[in-house]
């Protein structure tokens, strides 16, 4: 009755290549992968090179490190706003009031500042603790009561609308001019602080990436092979390199007269953001549980995770999250006005996600997917700023966008069913 | 003879006015594959459910190890070594083979996931049971045959040092290879010493790898014999008529004297 297999337990796994063998076979692995629908990152690399391609044909001032820097500064609250849509997206949910909730959420810290003198701090921790019950009220009403989020988050979307409009008033604004919070916006890293952080990211990046490669290939486990690691600790200090001395340099559009260098500090604050939540969905237990509930929230319920705590921890992160987007918004306005939040911020947001790469349909993000995505959104109106374009021609474009970048996630969640990635 | 790991004694379980189990005694030994056989609506997925603790028993007795056990639900079920192997599988697309056969219980260390042990004792799971097919632990699941999946899932159950595995129908929607991957698999839990409940409707496949085999006949236990001193033919007559030839619940107390 024993079994025909007689070989030896160790010589069981000779079918598993344990890594793609040199960098060419990992390249033929990426190309397959793509192919089979799998595109990641790429549609909104490609889309962010032909932005910049249209537009600094089209206006000569577009690609001036003064713009460049404006370009970082803009797109800093839609990064933030699509990080925190990501969890939403991850479970195949939406939060169609994460705007007017960062909105409501700078409303109450400029009121903080503003009628009570409470300190910066206090008044971001009060910010985002209302961005915190904001969403584990939509999370409850979601994951316990059963209501789509779709219905919940539009309901949301139009009532906390009030929010702004009763605490200032219809036609007022509230003046957002701490020096800390308004100087996220306008103020910049000391060059030389600037070129140290950059490097500690490069070294920390490599050094961990280097220690990755060495404790997984010791054991026998997967691994990329050492050329790809090379590769990429390579590309992230071209970048990280490149927009530190993009930024350092003097910006101010009269030279001689003043200068304006470093990096502005909403920078640090994205990339400190980007850090942890990519920690936290990549080596956290509770990342690992977000993603087996949005791919199948019945295995993950058998296999012991609470899924309605999962489910309204990342409607609790999202709004959290749109508290610090809405505080990054009026920081670059200098004023919180009755309709914060309520305009394109959201669909540029979740456009944002979804052409970094996060999929509509659950079970596939990443926070970088948010900064990507982030920056091909806000190339959009600061390019069509310059080009003084009517507003009507920015609301066809950006809905463009979106269903340029659902379409894209549509056909290859397709590719990837019928591929099996 | 050896002690049985698993044992149901005189359970009987109803919903309502209908009674579903009628004094069934089951046992799983180890080392051995029981295969639990019935027509539909016979009282097999009930049993499972008793087992697995989902549903509560009216009465009779829950032992493992020869011992009385408590089991109030899943969990305690699992904390005993009882592992089920559902028939829909239990897995997440998204998510790669080590990353499924940890859900719910991964492994930390100081610095988050602890992958490199995960991955170790996931890659000795599986070559523990021989299994062979997968071209790599880090490839995610969609990309798997169903034949592929199941062996996943039976393998996430074994990762867990269980005593007792049940598998619901677990090649009811595999081709003619993929079915033989999976009955190896089975036999070869066997093999480990680990005992093996097998709910099938496919003969073929219970004389295979069976060596007991459990009748149930509209919830009662028809017959409860070793897999070799009877025939196909008899065992389908006790799935469908309850009774074979000497085997089987009598039809009344006079035939039983018989």
């Amino acid at each position: 009755m024993t079994d025909v297999t007689t070989s030896t337990p160790s010589a069981g796994f000779d079918n598993d290549n344990r890594q793609a063998a040199t960098l060419g076979d990992a390249f033929h692995d990426y190309l397959n992968r793509i192919r089979g629908g799998d595109m990641g990152s790429l549609p909104a690399i490609f889309g962010l090179v032909v932005l910049f391609v249209v537009f600094s044909s089209l206006h000569d001032r577009f690609l001036t490190t003064y713009n460049m820097a404006n370009l970082v500064i803009q797109a800093a609250s839609i990064i933030v706003l699509a990080m925190g849509i990501v969890f939403v997206l991850l479970l195949g949910e939406i939060d169609l009031s994460a705007g007017v909730a960062g909105g409501a959420s700078a409303t109450v810290i400029a009121l903080m500042l503003i009628d009570y003198d409470w300190p910066w701090w206090l008044a971001t921790l009060a910010g985002i603790a209302v961005g915190a019950v904001i969403g584990l009220a939509i999370g409850s009403l979601v994951s316990v009561l059963g209501i789509p989020s779709f219905v919940v988050t539009l309901a949301f979307f139009l009532g906390l609308q009030a929010i702004p409009l009763k605490l200032i008033g219809a036609g007022g604004s509230l003046r957002f001019n701490d020096p800390v919070l308004r100087g996220l916006s306008i103020k910049n890293v000391p060059v030389s602080a600037g070129w140290i952080a950059a490097l500690v990211i490069v070294v920390g990046f490599a050094a961990l990436s280097l220690y990755r490669y060495r404790s997984l290939s010791a054991k026998g486990l997967v691994h990329q092979p050492l050329g790809l690691v090379a590769l990429r600790i390579a590309v992230v200090a071209a970048v990280v390199l490149g927009i530190t001395a993009l930024l350092s340099a003097n910006r101010a559009p009269n030279p001689n007269l003043f200068t304006i260098s470093g990096i502005p500090w909403v920078l640090p604050v994205v990339i400190a953001l980007l850090f942890f939540w990519t920690f936290v969905l990549t080596k956290s237990r509770f990342g690992r549980h977000l993603y087996a509930v949005g791919g199948n929230a019945e295995a993950a319920r058998r296999a012991g995770i609470n899924v309605t705590r999962v489910r309204i921890s990342a409607f609790v992160i999202c709004s959290s999250m749109a508290a610090i987007a809405g505080l990054l918004s009026a920081s670059y306005t200098g004023k919180v006005s009755p309709g914060a939040g309520g305009g394109n911020d959201l669909l540029y947001a979740v456009g944002a996600a979804v052409i970094g790469g996060t999929s509509l349909f659950g079970g596939r993000g990443r926070a970088m997917d948010a900064v990507i995505g982030g920056l091909v959104i806000a190339t959009i109106p600061n390019g069509l700023g310059l080009l003084n374009q009517a507003s009507y021609i920015n609301f066809i474009v950006t809905g463009g966008v979106l269903l340029l970048a659902a379409s894209v996630d549509a056909i290859s969640r397709r590719r990837r069913s019928s591929a099996g990635v | 003879m050896v002690e049985p790991l698993l044992e149901l004694r005189g359970v009987n379980k109803s919903f309502g006015v209908v009674h579903v189990l009628h004094d069934v005694d089951f046992a799983v030994y180890p080392g051995q594959v029981t295969a639990l056989v019935g027509d539909n609506g016979a009282g097999k997925s009930t049993l499972v459910k008793i087992i697995a603790g989902i549903y509560g028993r009216d009465s009779g007795d829950y032992l493992f190890d020869g011992k009385p056990v408590e089991v109030h639900g899943p969990r305690d079920v699992a904390a005993l070594g009882v592992e089920i192997v559902y028939q829909d599988l239990a897995l997440c697309d998204n998510l790669d083979i080590v990353e499924n056969m940890f859900l719910g219980r991964e492994e930390t260390s100081r610095f988050g996931l602890d992958e490199v042990s995960m991955e170790t004792r996931a890659r000795e799971t599986l070559t523990s049971l021989s299994v062979r097919t997968v071209k790599s632990v880090r490839q995610s699941v969609a990309s798997l045959s169903g034949g592929q999946r199941q062996t996943v899932a039976i393998a996430k159950a074994v990762l867990w040092n269980s005593k007792v595995v049940l598998l619901d129908e677990p090649t009811a929607a595999l081709g003619v290879a993929q079915t033989r991957q999976v009955l190896d698999l089975v036999r070869r839990l066997a093999d480990h010493g680990l005992g093996v409940v097998l709910i099938s409707h496919n003969m073929g496949d219970v004389f295979e790898v069976a060596d007991r085999i459990t009748a149930l006949y509209l919830g009662q236990v028809a017959a409860d014999v070793p897999a070799k001193d009877v025939t196909h033919s008899q065992v389908v007559e006790l799935i469908t008529a309850g009774r074979s030839g000497d085997l089987g619940i009598a039809e009344d107390s006079a035939d039983a004297a018989v």
